[in-house]
């Protein structure tokens, strides 16, 4: 399969991208990792007039720490969170999408901008209270994850601007639990929990629970917040709370599953990543 | 035919270049242009792993790459791993455990092994399996080709302190 026609350039810095993506108009796309564009391109689902590739564009891969804060290069792939254990959760998830080499390929920001409720990190972004800086021609401007997904596969960014960094909260000492339910390894979530847990002596002082699959958009699991906040965590309070993991969810039905066995999954998922994240299981 | 860009690619060492469209694919780059059929096209749909390919030593499946993304890049075939005239340890154990029956997914299960190998020079049985995610097999049942990428592995471990023994 070949995708259609379309011009290429790979501009040297974010400036002649931006300008670069303003001057192709509306059918101007850019190419991260390309690892869900081509496909779609291939498959003609998507035919752009122009790809701006950001292959050239310096300083947007990589991962740093510094002021409580970790700060993660749009271009950083997949794999390298992988191998960034500290990176808690989002290691965790990211470890979960397809097999090696679409992690050494696919991308935190085309991720995030693809806006894919599937896909796995963005629903991790929203519990981690993550927030995405973004570059367009009239400057910069930062959008939280929890602001960031505003419809099926739609997002906040405009069409040119560029998404530069993502900028997450150090959890250290939250415990986590990321669980994802697939039919083959290499499939994107039926559904997926993640989970975040900051507990002092056993009492869950804040948690917090993103859904992944679960509707048009990715979601956090309010309901669940409020049942666990200020609680004992053992686990019949997981369970309890565990239970309202669907509650206002509206999951679509697809191939491999109804809505009702999706919020089934919610729950049971959600319990599970819960434990993990209060160290009750491993 | 649309505008065609140069494209300058680095594969097995020797340095090429093209005159191609922007929406040439790596793996059709590989084998159409340059005649390394050894990278195959199984399912063109990023499943298979039957075009993986090393990207500066990572495995990446080349039908999901144009060939215009590869500029700068060393890109790896199963014809690189070869050397003066000796398979890759791995070449050599899929070859005496049996690790293919058609042989048409072993260039990109060799790939995508050696890139763990790599990483990690001593997987488990399960790090073998969790690696290989990406790629199918048709014919084997899987069963040879995670016993010759263990047993690649002792070799490849051998010849490292063989090596460490010599300079010593
Ligand atoms: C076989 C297969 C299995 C997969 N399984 C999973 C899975 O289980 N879980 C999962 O989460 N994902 C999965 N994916 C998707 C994969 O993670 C993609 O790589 C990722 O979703 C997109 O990242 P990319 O860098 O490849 O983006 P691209 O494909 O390059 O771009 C995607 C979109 O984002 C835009 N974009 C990219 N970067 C930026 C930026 N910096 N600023 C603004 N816009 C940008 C592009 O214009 C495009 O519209 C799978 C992909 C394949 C091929
Ligand atoms: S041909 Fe590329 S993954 Fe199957
Ligand atoms: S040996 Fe035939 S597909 Fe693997």
């Amino acid at each position: 399969m070949i995708p259609a026609e379309f011009d290429y350039t790979a501009p040297a810095s974010l400036e002649e991208a931006i300008s670069a993506l303003r001057q192709g108009g509306e059918d101007a796309k850019l190419l991260a990792g390309g690892h869900s564009l081509l496909p779609l391109m291939k498959l003609r689902l998507a035919a752009p007039s122009l790809l701006v590739d950001l292959r050239r564009v310096p300083g947007l891969a990589g991962v740093a720490r510094g002021n409580g804060t970790w700060r993660i290069g749009a271009l950083t792939p997949h794999a390298v969170l992988e191998h960034t254990p500290e990176l808690g959760v989002v290691s965790a998830a990211a470890a979960t999408i397809a097999d090696p080499q679409v992690r050494n390929r696919g991308t935190i920001g085309g991720s995030l901008v693809h806006g894919d409720p599937a896909s796995d990190l963005p629903a991790v972004m929203m519990a981690c209270e993550a927030s995405v800086t973004v570059q367009g021609p009239s400057g910069q401007r930062t959008i939280p994850a929890l602001e960031l997904f505003q419809g099926y596969m739609e997002t906040a960014l405009a069409a040119d601007e560029v998404l530069t960094e993502v900028r997450m909260p150090v959890l250290d000492g939250w415990g986590f639990g990321y669980e994802k339910f697939n039919r083959r390894s290499e499939d994107w979530a039926m559904v997926a929990v993640s989970a975040v847990v900051n507990a002092r002596d056993g009492t869950c002082e804040d948690v917090r629970v993103g859904l992944t699959n679960m509707g048009s958009v990715p979601l956090r699991a309010p309901a669940v917040e409020e049942a666990l906040r200020g609680k004992q965590l053992d686990a019949e309070s997981i369970a309890a709370a565990a239970e309202q993991a669907a509650e206002g969810t509206d999951p679509p039905a697809d191939l491999n599953a109804s809505a009702e066995y999706k919020r089934h999954l919610a729950r049971v998922l959600c319990r599970r990543a819960l434990e993990k994240a209060a160290g009750l299981s491993s | 035919m649309s505008k065609t860009v140069p494209v300058h690619l680095r594969v097995n060492g020797v340095e090429h270049q093209l005159d191609a469209e922007p929406r040439l694919l790596l793996v059709h780059a590989l084998r159409d242009h340059l005649g390394l059929t050894g990278t195959h096209v199984g399912c063109d749909t990023s499943n298979c792993g039957a075009c993986t390919v090393h990207f500066n030593g990572q495995p990446v499946k080349s039908c999901t790459v144009l060939a215009v993304q590869a500029d700068g890049v060393e890109v790896t075939t199963i014809e690189g791993m070869a050397k003066d005239g000796e398979l890759h340890p791995l070449q050599e154990a899929f070859w005496n455990d049996h690790g293919l029956q058609c042989g048409y997914c072993t260039p990109g299960m060799i790939m995508a092994a050696a890139g763990l190998l790599e990483r990690n020079p001593n997987p488990s049985e399960h790090e073998v399996r969790h690696a290989l995610e990406g790629n199918l097999c048709r014919c084997t049942g899987y069963h040879n080709i995670v016993k010759a990428v263990l047993d690649a592995a002792k070799t490849k471990g051998a010849t490292v302190s063989a090596q460490r023994e010599v300079s010593a």
